[in-house]
């Protein structure tokens, strides 16, 4: 193990690494600590300039109440869910399948359909923006989470792709040619033999894409307007425009909406960290 | 009869050019979806490129005059060359993610009690969206009561607005940018260092290797894998920087903190007018500079390929 194991270092060496630990998570994560303080404080703590003091009052349900029943900050929330949950059922679908073409069969064109995929999700996505926009308002979806999804299910296929054909080219091909000595069709080897072994890949790659997709912003900024489509990332904007100034609201607003990905990250923890390093590094 | 032969035929025929025809009825959706939404979408924008467009009425070819108007700057001035050089501060600073991210992980590499938290805790950044992360910074730089400027003031100075100084807003903004992306190099590192192996590790400690010289010699080389995917998410990363100055600033002061990417959302999508070819241009160089990128990766990803 690099670096050499605190345990067999001196006692002082221990302690200062065990004191030093709580110091660095502080800095790290001070810019958030403060606006999780700005949430619960009152407004009277900002118009009388008490910003970094205890709060003078307890305010935290007040001030969550007020995101939660006195803005569209609800509506935003069930917007994000209802774009980000199809997106990634679809993009998880496609990419099985995509990737169980590209990672079982061998044939002449498949390195360059893979290449298409992994160049094509790198792509910037100002190259996109005005043509997807204009087809998404031909199709009559602009403004529409339907729009949104099927862009979102789009583009997450290219990576989905990449990690679906690689975890799959890992697995045991012998299973594959043992099926297929039986006589078993290939839609019944996928079905049977390779989807259920690729459990872990689909569990990592939800977790991954729920997250990516609840965080775009400018995806919702380009394809939507207005509290009956937009994501929250877009509606946090108006929201903060609503409150200007109400720092302590802007805060619990900014919270609640940073919370759904975190909550993700900590139930699902190995699986999310599986699909980031993409199973290059085991 | 007859139709009790025929069925048996044409599965057979089916049975026989299955393994042909399996991977592309595997394929078809996917790359269906892919084409509409990613691929032809390239090309249109390149040939949009060529045309003057409000995106309503009719468009009106103007050959390469978008790119000579960028070239000269003759419509915006002191856009295109700030983008340009912004995107390139972008591109290396951003890069300061790596290094500060297996520092992070070296620091972190270690089996004390509740360290799993820790690890987990240094790694919120990333799962926070970046929009919030833009709010949080700049309420962090905020020259009335941010605590940058509290922390300065310890030292008798400031206050500094950061957002509002065209010398400091770019930096203000990567340095917002770096806090996620050295999370995410972290979580590759130490996925990395737990694969290390060990016994190469003894055999230089007893070969007398320690601290600096053990980390190049035997620890980084095996952490090439972890390094290769940090430097292709950073450098994408860097290059897609649209959120967090979209929320800091604007593109502002004056325009001082645009990129590329935002400059082309400017152009063809705010209030500044819908310039749909004009956009698609600066897109289309933001799109080449990228192209230089992307080839080194699936150059790289061919050789591995090629490897195995």
């Amino acid at each position: 193990m690099f670096p050499t194991p605190i345990e067999k270092q001196s006692r002082p060496a221990q302690i200062t690494y065990q004191a030093l630990l709580p110091v660095a998570l502080l800095l790290w994560l001070g810019p958030l600590l403060a606006v999780a303080l700005f949430s619960v404080k009152p407004a009277a703590d900002f118009t009388n300039a008490n910003y970094w003091g205890l709060p003078s009052s307890f305010e935290g349900a007040f001030n969550y109440g007020q995101v939660f029943f006195n803005s569209d900050m609800p509506r935003y929330l069930l917007n994000s869910f209802m774009i980000t949950i199809p997106t990634v059922i679809g993009a998880v679908a496609l990419s099985t399948m995509t990737g169980f073409a590209l990672g079982i069969y061998k044939f002449k064109s498949n390195i360059w359909i893979f290449f298409m995929f992994v160049a094509g999700n790198f792509v910037p996505f100002q190259i996109l923006m005005v043509p997807v926009r204009d087809l998404t308002l031909e199709l009559g979806l602009y403004n529409t989470k339907t729009g949104l999804v099927l862009f979102h299910i789009a583009f997450q296929t290219g990576f989905c792709t990449l990690f679906m054909r690689n975890f799959i080219r890992a697995l045991p091909f012998e299973l594959i040619e043992a099926a297929r000595v039986e006589g078993i069709s290939e839609w019944r080897i996928f079905w049977y033999v390779v989807l259920p072994l690729m459990k872990p890949a689909i569990a990592a790659l939800s977790v991954l894409i729920f997250t990516f997709i609840w965080n775009d912003f400018f995806w919702a900024v380009v394809l939507t307007q207005g509290p009956e489509s937009q994501p929250v990332t877009a509606g946090i904007t108006s929201f903060n425009a609503q409150y200007r100034a109400a720092y302590q609201l802007m805060s619990a607003g900014s919270i609640v909406a940073a919370l759904p990905p975190v909550a993700m990250f900590f139930l699902m923890q190995k699986h999310f960290i599986a699909g980031l390093t993409l199973g290059a590094v085991k | 009869m007859t139709v009790a032969v025929d069925v048996p035929e044409q599965e057979s025929w089916f049975h026989k050019n299955q393994q042909r025809l399996a991977p592309w009825l595997f394929l078809a959706p996917g790359l269906l979806f892919f084409l509409v939404y990613v691929i032809i979408p390239v090309f249109q924008s390149f040939n949009l490129s060529l045309y003057e467009w409000d995106g309503l009425g009719a468009a009106e070819y103007v050959g390469f005059r978008n790119y000579e108007d960028l070239y000269w700057e003759w419509v915006d001035r002191d856009a295109f060359y700030v983008s340009l050089k912004n995107n390139l501060i972008w591109l290396v600073l951003y890069l300061l993610a790596i290094p500060a991210g297996l520092f992070i992980a070296l620091f972190l590499n270690q089996t004390v009690w509740g360290i799993r938290l820790y690890k987990s805790l240094f790694f919120f950044p990333f799962v926070i969206s970046q929009v919030v992360v833009g709010l949080v910074f700049t309420w962090f730089y905020d020259p009335t009561f941010g605590l940058l400027n509290e922390f300065l003031g310890l030292f008798g100075m400031g206050p500094l607005n950061v957002l509002g100084d065209e010398r400091f807003v770019t930096y203000g903004i990567i340095f917002a940018g770096l806090w996620p992306q050295t999370a995410y190099c972290m979580i590759l590192y130490l996925t990395g260092l737990n694969a290390v192996d060990p016994e190469q590790i003894e055999a230089a400690r007893l070969d007398g290797a320690k601290g600096g010289r053990m980390l190049w010699h035997v620890i980084l080389p095996q952490l090439r894998p972890a390094t290769f995917i940090a430097f292709v998410v950073t450098i994408i990363g860097a290059l897609r920087s649209f959120d967090l100055i979209s929320i800091m600033t604007q593109g502002g002061p004056f325009g001082s903190s645009r990129v590329l990417a935002y400059y082309m959302f400017e152009v063809a999508l705010s209030e500044y007018g819908f310039r749909m070819g004009y956009g698609a241009a600066i897109a289309v160089v933001l799109f080449l500079i990228m192209l230089c990128f992307i080839a080194y990766f699936l150059w790289s990803m061919y050789r591995e390929e090629k490897g195995h």
